[in-house]
């Protein structure tokens, strides 16, 4: 596993025997990472939690992140999703820097650009179902007639048709993760980031949701998983793992495991 | 706008204990506002009335009894005279030239008798502009007349209890009053309507009761009674020598009453040595009544400021609570696109609509002020009996509260502000917080 494999996008041919052809991706880059390096000031020591990280992300692709606790995973995944600024390095995302942005260009960016779905779904407690799914669009001030109709179709895509008015209360986990789905799509954003998305679910819904995320990949949809479950980082086409700030190695994914839909379960 | 304001509403509605005891609050501080803006205008209204009922173009002078170091021992040890003189009366219509017309009062203390029943009173001798002068109304017969003083007429008027207590169950008129002063008796010609008894309003006027006088020519007083009166009490003697108690001016209009009380003050000068003499300006009353109207409604205005500062205290203490509460919420948010001024925005929605809410009850209760006074004291006496009514502080019997208009968008108005500026600290730590600690927050 030490052996560090140059990353190569994936070609219409196929990387891996067991990978079916990827989905037609776009010459372009969803998301692009320049020498990103970001520390931290604890206790007037620094720590340096990402050293130099450089990646590619292209659009369609279906990327894990890996790594252990330490590794700098989280960091990377707050800079990602646009909640941190890195200490050094860029972040493209689409052809913008979004590395110098301030904090309103942040949100702006986050509201229109990123979908993101959290281990603990990070549902709104007093909204229902759909009211969730509109708010990022609430945030961009783009909530009308025709993108309500968007969100309730939305709602209807991940399986929620029939709970619109429901609150996440009501919801199983699974359920609330799926309306994060919903929400983390409403903007149709460059690329999804899931951040252990599976954690709090059992294997069932996990491969529910598994299924839900290679439905959306295959649709054209870029991902990308944030986990530390191997079997989770399987699915992926592509799996990046950080070790001490640095990309350990970022490969495609052998014996890359196509998620489909489980049976429903048995219920006497 | 408004689904924002649905939601801030939607939020509130997760704790209705907490969201009402805030608008508690903020509901007690507006209605004190209103309530004691409405009280202090009531009081003032009644002090206005009061004033004014002594006549805002009136000038009054009336004797006083002079320091007991200042009456000068007379010879033989007996009273001195003192206060107005027939002698003032006339320098003052004959040397001011703006009064229209003069009042003169000579009031005595007497019992008075009629058959078996008596009753002690005040026995006034007046000229015949005293019921047009201070505004006293008729309930049968007549006031005295100019030809009852030319004729030094033995007549009398009655003022209403002294009628009830002599004369129960009977027609006074054309009957015959014995007036312990002299001994007289007196055929009624009239009795008068009730007339509230005037507070102690200041300058030389103390507070008066009418409804135990008895009025008389004071011509006629001057004839058979005099000027020197005794009072016997049971244990003493005391004499009086006195011409007038009270001379009352009327000016034309309420620019020529400061002139020409100076001038009356000038001409007075001969007492003022004695100081038997004092003059009351009903106008000065009512100024000087404006300036206390406003140092009392400077000091609600403060209670009630302090009210709303404690309620608007509470909106910041509530709100703080909530921010910790939901620091995960704000999160979730700002991950999701929220700028922070959309964070401040959202809070601050959800303090106004809590300090409207408070603000609009508290003035709903506020409007109902004078009926709720007005049920209280009927409560009471329906339901005590009459003397605890009478015991009650003579401002809560007397006083009716007045809306001021003014006070229901002064008061709305701050409470919104006060929830603005209250909401304000909450909503921009709020707003501050790092998300991604925000987001990890339980």
């Amino acid at each position: 596993m030490s052996a560090t494999r140059a990353y190569t996008p994936p070609r219409p041919e196929g990387a891996a025997g067991a990978v079916p052809p990827p989905v037609a991706t776009s010459p372009d880059i969803a998301v692009r990472i320049e020498e990103l390096t970001k520390l931290y000031a604890l206790k007037g020591e620094t720590v340096h939690a990402l050293r130099g990280v450089s990646f590619e992300v292209p659009r369609g692709d279906y990327m894990a992140i890996m790594g252990p606790s330490g590794s700098g995973k989280s960091t990377l995944l707050n800079l990602l999703a646009c909640l941190d600024r890195p200490s050094a390095g860029r972040y493209w995302l689409g052809g913008d820097d979004v590395s110098r942005m301030n904090d309103d260009e942040l949100s702006y960016v986050r509201a229109s650009r990123i979908g993101i779905i959290f281990q603990s779904y990070n549902l709104i407690q007093q909204l229902t179902v759909l009211e969730n799914i509109e708010v990022p669009l609430h945030y961009l001030g783009r909530l009308n007639r025709n993108t309500r109709e968007r969100c309730r179709e939305l709602a209807e895509r991940v399986g929620l048709g029939s709970r619109l008015g429901h609150r996440p209360n009501q919801l199983s986990g699974g359920q609330q993760q799926r309306v994060a789905i919903a929400r983390s799509l409403v903007n149709d954003p460059q690329f999804v980031l899931a951040d252990e998305a599976t954690g709090n679910l059992d294997s069932h819904t996990t491969a529910e949701i598994l299924a839900l995320f290679e439905e959306l990949n295959q649709e054209g949809r870029t991902l990308i998983l944030v986990t530390h479950e191997d079997e989770v980082a399987q699915h992926a086409k592509r799996v990046l793992r950080l070790r001490d700030g640095l990309v350990q190695f970022d490969h495609l994914t052998e014996n890359r495991v196509v998620a489909v839909p489980p049976p429903p379960p048995d219920e006497a | 706008m408004f689904r924002t304001w649905l939601l801030a509403l939607k939020s509130l509605t997760l704790h209705p204990m907490r969201s009402l005891l805030t608008i508690l609050g903020i509901f007690i501080g507006v209605a004190s506002v209103i309530w004691l803006l409405a009280i202090g205008e009531g009081i003032s209204i009644e002090a206005q009335r009061q004033i004014q009922g002594l006549g805002a173009t009136n000038i009054i002078v009336r004797s006083v009894k002079p320091p007991r170091e200042k009456q000068m021992s007379s010879a033989g040890g007996g009273p001195v005279p003192y206060g107005l003189t027939r002698e003032d009366h006339r320098r003052l219509i004959e040397s001011v030239p703006t009064v229209v017309s003069s009042l003169r009062l000579r009031e005595m203390r007497a019992t008075f008798y009629h058959e078996r029943w008596s009753m002690d009173g005040r026995l006034v001798g007046c000229s015949p502009e005293y019921d047009e002068m201070l505004g006293l109304e008729m309930d049968r017969g007549r006031f005295l007349t100019q030809q009852d003083l030319d004729e030094t007429a033995s007549y009398c008027v009655l003022a209403d209890r002294v009628a009830e207590e002599l004369f129960p169950g009977q027609n006074p008129i054309g009957q015959l009053v014995q007036v312990s002063q002299g001994e007289d008796f007196y055929k009624v010609v009239g009795v008068c309507k009730h007339r509230e008894g005037t507070a102690a309003i200041g300058g030389s006027l103390e507070a008066q009761e009418f409804s135990r006088d008895v009025y008389i020519p004071l011509t006629a007083l001057q004839a058979r009674i005099g000027d020197f009166v005794m009072y016997r009490t049971s244990s003493s003697r005391e004499g009086e020598i006195l011409q007038l108690s009270q001379i009352t001016l009327k000016v034309g209009s309420v620019e020529e009453v400061e002139p020409t009380a100076d001038l009356v003050k000038s001409i007075l000068k001969n007492h003022d040595y004695m100081e038997d003499v004092g003059v009351t300006v009903p106008l000065e009353l009512l100024r000087q009544a404006e300036t206390t109207r406003l140092m009392f409604m400077m000091f609600m205005g403060l209670i009630a400021a302090i009210s709303l500062l404690v309620g608007g205290i509470g909106i910041m203490n509530i709100m703080l609570a909530t921010v910790t509460e939901r620091t995960r919420e704000i999160g979730i948010r700002r991950a999701l696109g929220a700028k922070r001024f959309d964070i401040v925005y959202q809070f601050l929605v959800e303090t106004t609509l809590l300090s409207v809410v408070g603000g609009v009850t508290g003035i709903l209760i506020g409007i109902i002020c004078p009926w709720v006074v007005w049920v209280i004291r009927d409560v009471i006496v329906q339901n005590w009996n009459e003397e605890f009514y009478q015991s009650l502080p003579e401002t809560f019997r007397i006083v009716n509260p007045v809306l001021v208009p003014l006070s229901i968008p002064l008061a709305f108005g701050i409470a919104v502000a006060v929830g603005v500026v209250f909401g304000l600290y909450p909503a921009i730590r709020a707003a501050r917080m790092d998300p991604i600690e925000a987001l990890r927050h339980e």
